[in-house]
């Protein structure tokens, strides 16, 4: 809620719109038909059914479809609701409900230097989404640097440099196979010294969560970060595709234990997919949803706003 | 993090045995988790409907109903249904004359780059052809760049042009250096698209009808949820997909996607791509993900994977010596090292089927350090004792303890397990069977 207040009109607006666009093939897609499902008029046992079997098509798991249902039938008997029109305004509200979490306050507040880890499996978009970030924080006024500790993948520093290059910001890299506590050792000495950054954004490799070393690896980058600044990482965002199905729990899970993920940013939201996992990750682990990424340029990035999401979600 | 699908039916069947014989009702409840294993594994909703429609008409049969082992019928019969759906693997179609074009499609983030190098590899390795890489992603900042590092770690030449000139230019460029360069096979890495691109998928249409691909393979990633349908239907329905690569499948994700594809598309899947490092493309087995997507442990890998690490010939005369009852806390430790090179204790008992659960609850510091200390311990014997535990007397057990950093008592401890696995490993090879059966698992 405070979330929404902190912003300006103008930026909420622009945020908001951007998930609905992003949103709007999902639209037509199965979530945007929970929105016709209760236009037809009668609530009967058929449309329970048809609701769950909508949730979990848009990804939202077992567990978190067939919880939701339950919880809005028997809403729906106590407060004797009748009228299709008002359970949907009550699915709305459960829906709500899965996605409360308090504000993103963590990389705003002020600090000397703001250190943000960025952790995921391969191929989820780490590399553009801390892309998206620099951009967005130093449209915000803030003086931002990158670390290319995915010292692994072929290309990968070069990946993050040309990103630096398109939105002007510094990007500390070393060679590749170099090693990444290293790296982040000497990005944050750096941006405490010569480049005078307060917001220091910090790439790691793609890693699949169940590979025992790398997550030890991941663990070491994290304790170098909190050794060197105060409380640091103040923020360690998991980067989720949006088209992950039930592993993106297991995702979730494994990094949370290894780095603590403070939440998520939700990429490729301009597909066809629903990211409908993000109910079920809040609901289980209770991750929230940062950040989503809705296309392939810089500025395709949006804050994530729950109401606009849910809203777009129903809108049929 | 799953139960097994047997483990759940096993449950609901012990409660429905109490009262006899089993209904039509019965079977609908044990179907009930039948759909739910599938949807944890991320196998489309309609996909799901259609493949439980088939299982019920299968186990209303007397098969089912009157068999005391029900769980397991039924679980029989989904498999088969399972296998059914995900085919039989096919091999790359590479019949007459080369170069053959092979063209890699798929979303961004599905691996199409590893992949193509992986194949490149493969294909030389187990196939003896010379494959041209082609960097047709000009999208992607430093795609092209990490083609060509990759090619330069499997020594296989790339086509590059940088990212100024259109795909379907440097395509029709490669084409020509692959026929001049008389290469066997034209591997073609696009760049990732969303199947709801107009553009893009347009392009895709282009490059397909210039290079007029004899594969063209959707590269799609295992851990996709319900979305998969319409991604494969999305690229079918533009470019007419002749395969599937199924990458990332050595995470915990049980795969389910693959189903759904091969469902929509009716393609085959052709190889599974598995780990960062470029050997990690391998043919695929249904019988295997049919049981991933279960939930049944994948005992076939890891002995798959005790194949790869352990020496043959250390095998082999290990088994003998064990016949003989001749080993020795130095062939101890060499098999400590074997099983160590597999991996983490833990990954291992993931694969075990029903080991899973307790492969959660194990920390992996705690089974490692164990490792750790046993090595530790017969490290710090002198060769003769490890020959011969029987000299290590008080005075040689303080030193090996001192020198190891453990306690006199733990060193007896490990002499005392391993006095009883040779007793135990005397018996088994007087009987003729056990152990050797054993050890021909890792021939």
């Amino acid at each position: 809620m405070f979330g929404l207040f902190r912003k300006t009109p103008a930026q909420q607006a622009e945020d908001e719109a951007r998930i609905q666009a992003s949103l709007s093939k999902t639209r037509q897609g199965f979530f945007g038909r929970i929105g016709s499902l209760f236009q037809a008029n009668e609530v009967t046992d058929d449309t329970w059914d048809e609701l769950e079997e909508l949730l979990i098509q848009s990804d939202l798991g077992i567990n978190a479809a067939t919880a939701l249902v339950e919880r809005l039938r028997s809403r729906v008997r106590k407060e004797n609701i009748k009228r299709a029109e008002d359970v949907r305004a009550a699915l709305r509200d459960e829906l709500l409900k899965l996605l409360a979490h308090p504000p993103l306050t963590n990389i705003d507040e002020p600090r000397m230097l703001t250190v943000v880890l960025i952790v995921g499996v391969n191929g989820s978009g780490k590399t553009t989404s801390i892309a998206k970030l620099a951009r967005y924080y130093r449209a915000r006024g803030k003086r931002v640097v990158l670390a290319a500790a995915d010292t692994f993948r072929a290309a990968a520093i070069d990946q993050l440099k040309i990103w630096g290059e398109r939105t002007g910001v510094d990007v500390i890299a070393q060679a590749p196979g170099a090693d990444p506590g290293a790296v982040v050792y000497d990005a944050i000495r750096a941006s405490q010294e010569s480049r005078k950054a307060d917001l220091l954004i910090i790439d790691t490799a793609g890693r699949l969560h169940t590979k025992y070393n790398l997550m030890k690896e991941l663990e070491k980058v994290h304790a170098v970060c909190a050794r060197q600044v105060h409380a640091a990482p103040h923020e360690t965002l998991l980067v989720l595709d949006a088209t992950t199905g039930q592993n993106a729990i297991s995702q979730a899970r494994h990094f949370k234990e290894a780095v603590q993920i403070t939440g998520i940013i939700l990429t490729k939201l301009d597909s066809t997919a629903k990211g409908g996992i993000v109910f079920a990750i809040e609901e289980e682990l209770g991750v929230p949803v940062r950040f989503v990424g809705t296309g392939e340029k810089a500025e395709d990035f949006a804050e994530f706003d729950p109401r606009a999401f849910v809203d777009a979600i129903l809108a049929a | 993090m799953f139960e097994s699908l047997q483990t759940k039916l096993n449950a609901v069947f012990d409660k429905l045995a109490a009262r006899g014989r089993l209904t039509e009702q019965d079977v609908d409840v044990a179907l009930r988790e039948v759909r739910l294993a599938l949807l944890e594994a991320d196998v489309n909703f309609r996909v799901v409907k259609q493949l439980v429609a088939r299982v019920r008409e299968r186990a209303i049969g007397a098969e089912v109903m009157q068999s005391l082992t029900p769980a397991q019928q039924v679980v029989k019969i989904v498999h088969s249904e399972l296998l059914q759906t995900l085919g039989e693997p096919a091999r790359l179609d590479l019949s007459g004359p080369s170069p053959h074009v092979v063209m890699l499609v798929g979303l961004q983030g599905s691996g199409k780059t590893t992949t193509a190098a992986k194949l490149a590899l493969s294909l030389r390795k187990n196939q003896n052809k010379r494959a041209l890489l082609v960097a047709a992603d000009t999208y992607r900042p430093a795609a092209v760049t990490q083609l060509e590092v990759l090619g330069k770690q499997i020594d296989t030449p790339v086509h590059s042009e940088g990212t100024k000139v259109p795909p379907p230019e440097i395509v029709r460029h490669a084409l020509q250096r692959g026929r001049e360069g008389a290469f066997d096979v034209i591997i073609l890495d696009t760049a990732g698209r969303l199947q709801i691109s107009e553009e893009m998928m347009r392009e895709l249409e282009q490059i397909k009808a210039l290079a007029k691909p004899q594969e063209i393979l959707l590269v799609a990633d295992a851990m996709t949820g319900q979305e998969a349908v319409n991604v494969a239907k999305g690229f079918h329905e533009r470019v007419n997909v002749t395969g599937l690569i199924l990458t990332k499948v050595d995470g915990d994700a049980r795969g389910g996607a693959a189903i759904s594809m091969r469902e929509v598309t009716g393609v085959p899947i052709k190889y599974l791509a598995t780990g960062e490092k470029l050997d990690g493309l391998e043919p695929f087995h249904p019988d295997r993900l049919a049981t991933r997507i279960l939930g049944m442990g994948d005992m076939l890998t890891l002995i798959e994977r005790a194949g790869e690490t352990v020496d043959k010939a250390d095998a082999e005369r290990m088994s003998r010596k064990l016949v003989k009852g001749e080993f020795n806390l130095e062939d101890f430790l060499g098999q400590l090292q074997q099983i160590k090179k597999m991996g983490p204790l833990t990954q291992l008992l993931d694969m075990i089927p029903g080991m899973g659960r307790m492969a959660q609850d194990l920390a992996p510091d705690v089974t490692d350090k164990q490792f750790r200390q046993i090595e530790a311990i017969i490290n710090s014997m002198t060769p003769q004792e490890r020959r011969d535990p029987k000299l290590l007397n008080g005075s040689r057990k303080r030193r090996v303890a001192k020198g190891s950093g453990s306690s006199v008592m733990e060193v007896n401890d490990l002499l005392n397990q391993f006095r009883q696995m040779q007793r135990m490993m005397k018996q088994m090879s007087s009987g003729g069977r056990g152990m050797r059966g054993i050890l021909d698992m890792f021939r």
